[in-house]
């Protein structure tokens, strides 16, 4: 590997005015904890920027780890010289030969950005330019659509040199917008609607109903797993409460308005939610609903149930369509766990026709002829089991099952 | 006692039995259950199979588990073969491979595949080039195992893989048994589609092994049943040896580097002892390539091999000839023929294999064993022949 170290450019956070230095150490929080697994690796950050030093850690591997940090617009591997003519010219004839098939075309664009250097930048691009035409007999400069464009950027500890720049995840550094809870049923939908609040720099608390025995102790695993994924997004680890919501769903069963049935469970579902937020001080709810996807995601539905709750809804997926979230799950590496065919409580007792534009009137008579409801409901929000899942562990396990590993 | 038949089976690790009989007392139920006693059952595996894929860099879907070394061979090489056989019908192994995949080639002769089996050289190793010129366009499947079990020589992996990536219709099978936890083994980089390990040759418990399956590999199973093991291999998985190979695996990658350096030196010891007793020919040679680090093999010409283990072991050391799995043939070893050894040397080859336990003191007591040995067995020697 020719490159010594990576040049990490900052995303939107740039220009955030006065926040913008609080952003700068969030985002270099989160480089650290990403290059976690790679102990050599040494992020640091300097005004706009922040270099980490491979130290002989493989690219590779990091490279595909800062791809999912958030805040990032782009990077690039580079080759770190000493400001000084020989030492660049050595390190850009360098960086060319270690294409393994010799590019044809290449140009040099430096920065110099550090004035005191004796070359101008445009002396610079002739003295290196030419240093490795001289070296490298097949290669000829393209100014224009070069195969390979060598920078060469010019500071005063030291000149970096590189040629490409992977796009970044872009987005702001987790958690700088804000706390959100997300409704996370444990379908193809909701822990995309996650990344893409992660990725805005929502912080994230996930809250799932579970209607055990109904749903099955796999289900809850199922989630616990997307809640991991989630969590290698956003800084390792990810809180998840678990509500118990077999009492009101089968006392809504009960009742007997079959096809009212989903919009009564997703407005219960809002208030257990709501109240959760409040006690983690959350500002916004977050739902993987998709306009027209399902009877409860019209928009006679949304309107019925969106009015539930004070707090804003965030629907960040509500103009896609299904097949463009489902190439996002694949991406974010939730798919081939969200598919796994295990009932969750919505699945459950599936009306053959629920309602796609649900009577707000009729639906408000039907709660209040229920006064157990709040009860049920407050209830729930105190049966709420809450585990911190950790990205990289197996979640919980006891002390002797770790041993056997 | 001195046990130096490590490449037949080792000691298992203390940590590794405790693993095995916890495991087993506390997870007993199905893995395939739906209730919960089932569903932590299965956790232990899919653990296990992370355990094993974070170890080599790969998948955990990648790996599936095995009763050992020999189904996993088996696994790899026939279900490649009966799978990918409307790409064609040749496949190339060597003729040094162990007998787990060398039968599984002679079956499928006789089910018509054709099967080319290349020679090694008189050190033990096979040469890429020859692999090259044995392949066609008709060529489905490559097998070369990463370290002989007889003579310990290590085969050009990396080299064979890397030529093989230009043959994406090529699958590339490597038997790892006698490798892992010795030598590094660097499947994506090397090219490797199916890769063996067997957990008893690492320290860990019997009747486990695993066998890595590329994504996108297809196999036509061995066994029919349930889905287990990505529908690859039917039948309920043995639970606590998985996790105590997995165990097994991890205690002897993490500690590899530090193996290989300790055992390089032990080696060279034992080689430069045996190299002074005239009556001995040290089989395997390091100019030739790659050795492994806890093998040494050497053959006495004109004496009966079986003679010599039972000497050894009078005097308190247990070696072995040729591999276990066809010790009880007393014809001259299939290996040493296939690497052009004259007749005599081929017949009277003993195989000594070490572990961490030993010392070189262990080290030095066995070479002075071997040299009594030698000169109490001299007066019965059989020159000229030396057929049994």
């Amino acid at each position: 590997m020719i490159y010594d170290r990576i040049i990490l450019r900052l995303g939107e956070i740039t220009v955030k005015g006065r926040n913008r230095g609080r952003f700068e150490k969030r985002l270099l929080e989160q480089v650290v904890e990403a290059l976690k697994s790679f102990p050599r690796a040494k992020a640091t950050a300097t005004y706009g920027r922040i270099y980490v030093e491979l130290n002989g850690e493989a690219y590779e591997p990091i490279r595909d780890r800062l791809k999912d940090v958030f805040g990032l617009s782009s990077f690039s591997p580079a080759k770190r010289a000493d400001s000084e003519l020989e030492s660049i010219r050595d390190a850009a004839l360098a960086i060319m030969r270690s294409y393994p098939d010799v590019p044809r075309t290449f140009k040099v664009t430096v920065k110099r950005a550090w004035k005191q250097f004796p070359h101008t930048s445009h002396e610079m691009n002739h003295l290196v330019g030419a240093h490795v035409l001289r070296a490298t007999p097949n290669l000829k400069v393209d100014v224009h659509r070069p195969d390979v464009e060598l920078h060469v950027d010019i500071q005063p500890e030291g000149t970096y040199l590189y040629c490409e720049a992977v796009p970044g995840a872009g987005g702001f550094p987790y958690g700088t917008n804000g706390k959100a809870i997300l409704l996370l049923s444990g379908g193809i939908d909701s822990p995309v609607a996650g990344w893409m609040a992660m990725r805005k720099g929502l912080e994230l608390e996930a809250v799932h109903f579970h209607s055990y025995p109904f749903t099955s102790e796999q289900a809850k695993d199922k989630v616990v797993e997307l809640a991991r994924r989630l969590a290698y997004y956003g800084g390792g680890s990810l809180k998840l409460h678990l509500v118990p919501f077999t009492d009101i769903q089968t006392a809504l069963v009960r009742f007997n308005k079959e096809h009212l049935l989903i919009t009564l469970m997703r407005r219960a579902m809002l208030r257990i939610a709501e109240r959760i937020a409040d006690r983690r001080k959350a500002g916004a709810i977050v739902t993987g609903d998709s306009l027209g996807q399902v009877a409860s995601q019209t928009l006679g539905s949304m309107n019925v149930i969106g009015r539930t709750t004070s707090l804003p809804l965030l629907r960040p997926l509500v103009m896609m369509d299904k097949l463009e979230i489902i190439r996002m799950a694949e991406r974010i590496g939730t798919y081939e766990t969200s598919i796994l065919p295990y009932e969750d409580c919505c699945t459950l007792f599936q009306p053959k026709s629920p309602s796609t534009n649900p009577n707000l009137n009729v639906v408000e008579r039907i709660e209040s002829s229920m006064p157990e409801l709040d009860g049920m409901i407050a209830a729930a929000v105190d049966g709420t089991e809450t585990i911190a899942v950790e990205y990289g562990s197996g979640g919980k396990v006891g002390d002797l099952e770790e041993s056997w590993f | 006692m001195l046990y130096f038949d490590h490449c037949a089976s080792t000691p298992p690790h203390k940590e590794v039995i405790r693993t095995l009989a916890e495991v087993m007392e506390h997870h007993y139920a199905n893995p395939s259950s739906l209730h919960k006693p089932g569903a932590e059952a299965n956790k232990l595996i899919e653990r296990a199979r992370e355990q094993a894929a974070a170890l080599f860099g790969v998948k955990a879907e990648e790996w599936i588990f095995t009763s050992g070394g020999t189904e996993s061979n088996n696994l790899a090489i026939k279900g490649a073969a009966r799978q990918y056989r409307s790409r064609g019908n040749h496949l190339v192994t060597t003729g040094i491979e162990h007998a787990s995949v060398y039968e599984a080639f002679r079956q499928l002769e006789r089910e018509g595949f054709r099967v080319t089996y290349v020679p090694a050289g008189p050190g033990g190793h096979v040469s890429p080039e020859r692999i090259r010129e044995a392949c066609t366009d008709d060529t489905i499947l490559v097998s070369v195992m990463h370290v002989n079990n007889e003579v310990g020589a290590v085969q050009p992996i990396a080299e064979i893989g890397r030529w093989l990536r230009s043959r994406p219709k090529t699958l590339f099978h490597v038997d790892g048994v006698q490798s892992v936890g010795k030598l590094p083994v660097s499947l994506k980089e090397w090219g490797i589609d199916l890769f063996s390990i067997s957990a008893h040759k690492l320290q860990g418990p019997k009747g486990v092994g695993l066998l890595y399956v590329r994504e996108d590999v297809r196999l036509d199973p061995l066994f029919s049943g349930g889905q287990h093991e990505r529908g690859l291999r039917a039948g309920t998985q043995n639970v606590p040896a998985i996790v105590a190979a997995a165990k097994a695996l991890r205690l002897a990658i993490e500690s590899q580097p530090l193996r290989l350096e300790r055992m390089t030196r032990l080696r060279e010891r034992l080689v430069r002892q045996l190299q002074a007793i005239p009556e001995l020919v040290v089989n395997g040679d390091a100019s030739s390539g790659e050795m492994a680090p806890h093998i040494v093999h050497f053959s006495y010409p004109g004496m009966k091999p079986e003679v010599i283990v039972h000497m050894l072991e009078q005097n308190g050391v247990v070696v072995s000839t040729k591999s276990a799995c066809s010790s009880k043939d007393d014809r001259p070893s299939r290996v040493l023929l296939a690497m052009g050894l004259p007749h005599d040397r081929a017949a009277s080859g003993v195989r000594i294999s070490f572990g961490d336990e030993h010392t070189e003191q262990d080290i030095d007591k066995l070479a002075a064993i071997i040299r009594t040995t030698v000169d109490t067995l001299k007066p019965l020697e059989r020159k000229g022949g030396g057929q049994a």
